[in-house]
């Protein structure tokens, strides 16, 4: 996928003037917020959890190499394939020729955001096949030819009335005056749709949320069952994922997932939780013939070991970009990768450069809520604040900003002419402020008077007044 | 590195030296007084280093770490010796409390002090009543509903929820109603304001929508830098909403104007 994420700044002003998003954006307070907020509060065990999770994850990053090598050896020996992918390209070649060997023309495919990065519809549709998205809204985006703007939920950005509208002009063959207001009525039409392509597909793609070494086995989670149609009808399944999603065991595995449905949804398990190994075997009801797993590096290697390691234990739950006030303002478009939100900003530098990323660390306020809830325990402010360093030391944020930061850093070493300045502006802008004691424009103040109002100083600053207090206290012989 | 602060006996006062922060300094010197006030009833000995500036947050939070450990260095001596550290903000007392010892902590000079101030620190209100142990402050006079909003650095790295409401809950007449995610960012966040500005507009005009709908009269924060962003926006939006500091209704220091308002506007 081609990221747009240098043009974050103008991105995120239309989509604060973009009422549709709006609107849209406000089902999360209800729609995650609070039901993450209850399911934790029903699992005393919650926090010790997230430690385990994040020590679990840890050492599993510590011993990488060990891991996957068990993973593949275990998926070989069920009888199915592992086909190691380095960058985007060699994984789109390993699943298209997969594809091709099997004559395929028609492809099913769950929702996976590493198929995501790396652009697969559009290498394997470049190719002649053709794909059909399961998942209800990866299925809608791709009837709008949109990306996904939220890595759990892709349509979050749209209400039902876009979605009934792209309907409508996609399935052409339905009557135009059918009633499509209800979000019943959209998903019984997705799924009537969808139906015959389950049934005609020759492969079925879907991602993973982990790998666990010690059997081979893939695991998704879904909410509607569409993983489950699209890997078990085809003849063939292909797992896209990439290396950061093994952990050793089963029990390891539910660790996790006890975090993940209450982190991403609230709910206790997803609705679905699917384990998969190897291809069917003799005597199973249903199954695929063949089971291949592509494992994406894509740049994550590059990442391992260095100073933002810890963005790999993320289980891309959504918790952080669900708790963001930015991402609540912005949506997930003006990222212009993936991967939006907090998790976002501390990873897409590393994945896509800081050159065309580095917007995203620098567009937060630091509230410090998306570590609250992360339940991998990711330090993503402290890893942001890593990639705003790197900007500076590779100076590719504006001179302006340099220059002003040296500034004020060089007055602020020098405290006399400092407290001088800083006097004599608040005695001036104290004067100026008058009886309403506020500006509602300023030179140099733009971005912020554009949107309120600067409240005027009081007018001596508390370090001038309090010498005068001191002398004062001093004569009266008081403390 | 554990520094336990020296024992306080009630003939020997706590020696508390006051960081005002340069936004108190500059914009809004009566939180300094009211800090005072406070500290003093409290029965400590306030003093005000005469050298202090700026907690480095400018440049730490633009990634200038060569710039944020010098300025980080200045607090730090101007700092060094005193009982206690307090801050009338949660975000600055969080940069020295919280952050400097991550930049100075591995230098052989400056490690071992930064280390120090840092556990000496504290924000205001929770000195108050974790520390000295405060539970309820006189009644000066400010009755009606206010509000409180939560600063994130406060909030999330120094601990800061209850310490402010219970104080408040004991001044007699002053009801608090809590608006609609009071832990969620007002949208300030330094120089974000600056280099995002409709995001941080955004963020700040749903701040001021839920202050508005408590129906407070006031809205309280124990940070003056938030507190610059709600009332600009109050103010704009046109909402007769007084902004305070914390401190100043503690005190009993509401005769002055609010914060980007004319007194009784
Ligand atoms: S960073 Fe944490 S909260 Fe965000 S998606 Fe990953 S695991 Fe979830």
């Amino acid at each position: 996928m081609q990221p747009t994420s240098a043009a974050f700044k103008q991105r995120s002003r239309q989509a604060i003037a973009n009422p549709v998003l709006q609107k849209a954006l406000q089902n999360i307070r209800p729609g995650f917020q609070q039901k993450r907020a209850k399911a934790v509060a029903q699992l005393p065990e919650f926090e010790a959890l997230r430690d385990e999770a994040r020590d679990l994850k840890n050492h599993v990053l510590a011993h990488l190499d060990v891991y996957l090598q068990r993973f593949e050896a275990k998926v070989q020996e069920s009888g199915g394939q592992v086909h190691w992918a380095r960058t985007a390209g060699e994984a789109c070649d390993a699943v298209l020729g997969i594809c091709q060997a099997a004559g395929a023309t028609l492809v099913t495919k769950g929702k996976s955001m590493v198929a995501e990065e790396i652009g697969l519809n559009s290498r394997l549709e470049a190719a002649g096949l053709t794909v059909v998205e399961t998942d209800l809204g990866e299925y809608i985006i791709q009837l709008r030819h949109e990306m996904p703007s939220h890595i759990i939920a892709p349509a979050l950005h749209l209400t039902k009335t876009e979605i009934a509208a792209a309907f409508m002009q996609a399935h052409v063959d339905l009557p135009a005056d059918r009633p499509l207001d209800e979000p019943r009525a959209l998903t019984d039409e997705a799924r009537l749709m969808l139906r015959q392509k389950f049934l005609g597909a020759q492969v079925g793609i879907t991602g993973a949320n982990l790998l666990i070494a010690e059997t081979g086995s893939t695991v998704i989670v879904t909410n509607e069952g569409n993983g489950d149609l699209t890997q078990n009808l085809p003849g063939i399944h292909i797992v896209v994922t990439s290396i950061d999603k093994v952990v050793p065991t089963l029990e390891d595995a539910s660790t996790i997932l006890r975090l993940l449905a209450r982190s991403a949804t609230g709910q206790e398990f997803s609705a679905y939780t699917t384990v998969s190994t190897g291809p069917k075997r003799r005597g199973d009801m249903d199954g695929p013939d063949e089971f291949h797993v592509v494992l994406v590096d894509n740049g994550r290697s590059s990442i391992l070991g260095g100073p933002t390691q810890d963005v790999l234990r993320c289980i891309r739950c959504g918790a952080c970009m669900n708790h963001c006030p930015v991402y609540a303002a912005v949506g997930g478009h003006a990222y212009g990768w993936v991967v939006p939100g907090p998790i976002g900003a501390a990873l897409d530098p590393g994945m896509i450069g800081l050159e065309e990323a580095r917007h995203l660390p620098h567009a937060s306020s630091f509230c410090g809520r998306c570590e609250e809830v992360c339940p991998m325990r990711i330090p993503l402010p402290k890893i942001m604040r890593y990639w705003r360093e790197q900007t500076f030391t590779r100076k590719l944020d504006p001179a302006s900003a340099r220059y002003g930061i040296g500034a004020w850093a060089w007055l602020a070493r020098r405290p006399r002419l400092y407290h001088w300045t800083t006097g004599l502006a608040a005695r001036t802008l104290g004067l100026l402020g008058g009886r309403r004691r506020r500006f509602k424009w300023l030179p140099m103040a733009g971005g912020w008077t554009a949107h309120r109002d600067l409240p005027a100083p009081e007018g001596r600053t508390f370090l001038a007044q309090w010498r005068a207090e001191e002398k004062r206290r001093a004569r009266a012989g008081a403390p | 590195m554990v520094d336990t602060p020296p024992q306080h006996s009630p003939e020997a006062p706590r020696r508390v030296a006051l960081f005002v922060t340069c936004v108190v300094d500059f914009f809004r010197p009566t939180v300094g007084f009211a800090a005072v006030r406070l500290l003093e009833r409290a029965g400590c000995k306030v003093e005000v280093p005469p050298t202090q500036v700026c907690c480095g947050q400018p440049a730490y939070n633009s990634g200038d770490r060569a710039a944020a450990i010098a300025v980080a260095k200045d607090v730090v001596a101007a700092f060094d010796g005193y009982d206690h550290v307090v801050v009338p903000s949660g975000s600055c007392g969080a940069m020295i409390r919280v952050h400097y010892p991550k930049l100075l902590g591995d230098d052989p000079d400056w490690g071992p002090r930064a280390h120090r101030v840092a556990s000496r620190t504290h924000e205001l209100v929770s000195f108050l009543t974790d520390v000295c142990g405060v539970d309820s402050v006189a009644d000066l006079g400010t009755a009606g509903t206010v509000t409180y909003h939560d600063g994130c650095s406060g909030l999330r790295e120094m601990g800061i929820k209850q310490q402010p409401r219970k104080l408040l809950a004991s001044i007699p007449g002053l009801e608090l109603k809590d608006m609609l995610d009071a832990e969620v960012c007002c949208g300030f966040g330094g120089t974000f304001c600056v280099k995002y500005p409709d995001i941080s507009g955004e963020m700040v005009r749903k701040k001021a929508e839920t202050i508005a709908q408590t129906g407070a009269a006031m809205v309280l924060a124990g940070d003056v830098s938030c507190l610059l962003n709600i009332a600009g926006k109050l103010s704009r939006e046109g909402h007769k909403v007084e902004a305070r500091h914390v401190a100043e209704v503690l005190a009993g220091m509401t005769d002055v104007p609010p914060i980007g308002a004319a007194k009784g506007e």
